[in-house]
């Protein structure tokens, strides 16, 4: 059975800006699932919506087995949420703060004390555990963030940009703790806007751009997907770049070209082997190449390749939204 | 019972965050107490205009100061609440399958505790300071259900404004707006025989007289079957404020 399953999920903020567009993927049980994208592309209003803090205008979600907008108390029953912005209450303890959790997830007694030990324990919280969170360095802070939406044994564990403002010591750490939960079978959606993240630890993913999927599979298979090499040159300046396009298009060896500003992108099929080709194609037709480098694959090609343009640039075209 | 288990739960969260502010405890103990001392000072001669009903100028002030307080304190209630929206605290209990309504009510019940602790702590003074309160334990218990009541409307209707304002200096700045005007357009400083006629006509209108006159007729043992008719209209005011503020929440929930 799929822990999670979307379809066709839309949702249009009052004010007519559309967040989501048609979204489906699912996520098998005991999957990590990345969910891709740029600032202001859906991810955070999918996750809103699969986790029932927001309702879908149109199109269906489950959770766990169970629909989001019709059973949201049973959802909210198996999931865990770490949510974008901490959500740990700074004028608690780390253990008050999992007890709270806890016992709103209608858990009690003895049972609820030793799972909170155990969990400071675990995220090396246990010497902090009575101190105010106010005193808490971020990593720490994030970890019992972890640790809160894990009190009640959930079956998905939703992370939103979980390492975000996290320093890399902290994010590394994080990454090995959610290799070790989806090691004992945890099903996580984790979204992140870091494409090595999404690289490093997703078994899956989806791109999502302005409110659509446009690609999604292993990471291997994505990268795959995309034959041959890829050339980046650059040269000078907007102007000239859009000039040369064209007639980078036709050199021979050349499948296809994308421009970003002053940036030419080529797919070739051996990059060493294109450079000196491409170079020369450009000088004899006046056109000097400022810095040119060629690299197998990566996820910010698969990226580039369906969206466009490259993901800072879409990270840059944040659209406006309403206040959530 | 998940909704009142609940409530208990997000109300002694509450409870241990004040109980760590020492210097706001202090403070929320010291100040309705000056107020009695100052204010019983300031308007003593007050008792010697013809036509004052009631004895001594504390006897008829303390069971107002009281309302006073309970005004004061639980107005500001919905503060913590945007702090808690900020921090996301609250988008995580929304993820969890807490009672939707214990959110708010766990919030009005901490107001309405806080301002009942604060209301007895003024009676005490006052009766050291030579008021006596005729109306006995049943007529302390009155005062504090007035103040609660009142105390506990007023934190529903600022987390509700709270809700829909989303802004700190909104909620400011209504509750200032409408704080003042209801506490002198009401008995709690003045006799309603010395009130321009408008005023006492007005003051018939006005939740917080209706807590004050509650609060002062327990206090000095008068005919509780006089009171009736205010002890309702406090009540349903409680009932209107809690549903705004609930009203508010799905409103909230519903932007998301």
């Amino acid at each position: 059975m799929d822990a999670i399953a979307v379809e066709d999920l839309r949702k249009t903020y009052r004010g007519g800006v559309e967040a989501l567009r048609g979204v489906s993927f699912t996520v098998q049980a005991g999957e990590v699932f990345g969910l891709l994208g740029p600032n202001g592309a859906g991810k955070s209003t999918t996750v809103k919506i699969l986790t029932t803090l927001s309702t879908p205008s149109a199109g269906r979600a489950q959770v766990a087995g169970r629909d989001v907008v019709r059973e949201p108390r049973e959802v909210r029953r198996r999931i865990g949420c770490v949510g974008q912005s901490s959500g740990v209450d700074v004028n608690s303890s780390g253990r008050e703060n999992l007890l709270l959790q806890g016992r709103l997830h209608g858990m009690a007694g003895p049972e609820l004390g030793s799972r909170a030990a155990q969990l400071l324990e675990l995220f090396e919280l246990a010497a902090a555990g009575d101190r105010m969170v106010r005193t808490y360095s971020g990593g720490m802070k994030r970890r019992l963030d972890v640790a809160m939406g894990l009190v009640h044994r959930p079956v998905v564990l939703f992370l939103d940009e979980p390492t975000t403002g996290l320093d890399p010591e902290s994010r590394a750490n994080l990454w090995s703790e959610v290799r070790r939960l989806a090691g004992e079978g945890l099903t996580i959606l984790m979204t992140t806007h870091y494409l090595e993240e999404a690289d490093q630890l997703a078994q899956r993913l989806a791109i999502i751009d302005r409110g659509q999927i446009v690609a999604a599979g292993t990471p291997d298979a994505l990268k795959g997907a995309l034959e041959g090499d890829r050339l980046r040159l650059e040269l000078g300046d907007a102007e000239r770049a859009a000039a040369a396009e064209p007639l980078l298009r036709a050199t021979e060896g050349v499948a296809s070209v994308l421009r970003d500003g002053a940036v030419l992108f080529a797919r070739v099929a051996h990059g060493g082997r294109a450079i000196p080709v491409v170079v020369g194609a450009l000088e004899r037709a006046g056109f000097t190449t400022e810095e040119v480098a060629a690299s197998r694959p990566s996820l910010d090609d698969v990226y580039l390749h369906a969206t466009g343009h490259t993901f800072s640039e879409g990270d840059a075209a944040e659209k406006p939204r309403p206040r959530p | 019972m998940s909704f009142v288990r609940d409530t208990w739960h997000l109300f002694l969260r509450l409870v241990q965050q004040t109980l760590r502010m020492p210097v706001y405890l202090v403070m929320s103990i010291i100040q309705p107490i000056l107020w009695v001392l100052l204010f019983s000072q300031l308007f003593r001669s007050v008792a010697k205009i013809p036509g004052f009903e009631g004895g001594s100028y504390i006897q008829f002030l303390a069971p107002g100061i009281a309302i006073m307080t309970a005004l004061f304190g639980a107005a500001y209630s919905g503060m913590g609440l945007l702090g808690d929206i900020d921090r996301g605290v609250l988008d995580r209990m929304l993820a969890t399958p807490v009672s939707r309504s214990a959110i708010i009510a766990g919030r009005v019940l901490h107001g309405a505790a806080q301002v009942v602790v604060q209301a007895l702590l003024i009676l005490v003074v006052a009766i050291l300071r030579g008021a006596r309160p005729h109306g006995g334990v049943v007529g302390i218990v009155l005062v504090c259900v007035a103040a609660g009541l009142l105390g506990g409307s007023f934190a529903a209707f600022s987390n509700g404004l709270a809700l829909l304002a989303r802004r700190q200096e909104l909620v400011i700045a209504a509750m200032n707006f409408t704080i003042l005007p209801m506490v002198y357009l009401s008995t709690m400083l003045m006799s309603k025989g010395l009130m321009p006629g408008w005023i006492a006509a007005a003051s018939s209108f006005n939740p917080v007289n209706w807590a004050v006159v509650v609060a002062r007729s327990g206090f000095e043992g008068q005919d509780l079957g006089l009171v009736v008719r205010d002890f309702a209209l406090l009540a349903g005011f409680f009932v209107v404020c809690g549903g705004l503020a609930t009203a508010a929440f799905r409103k909230y929930q519903a932007e998301m």
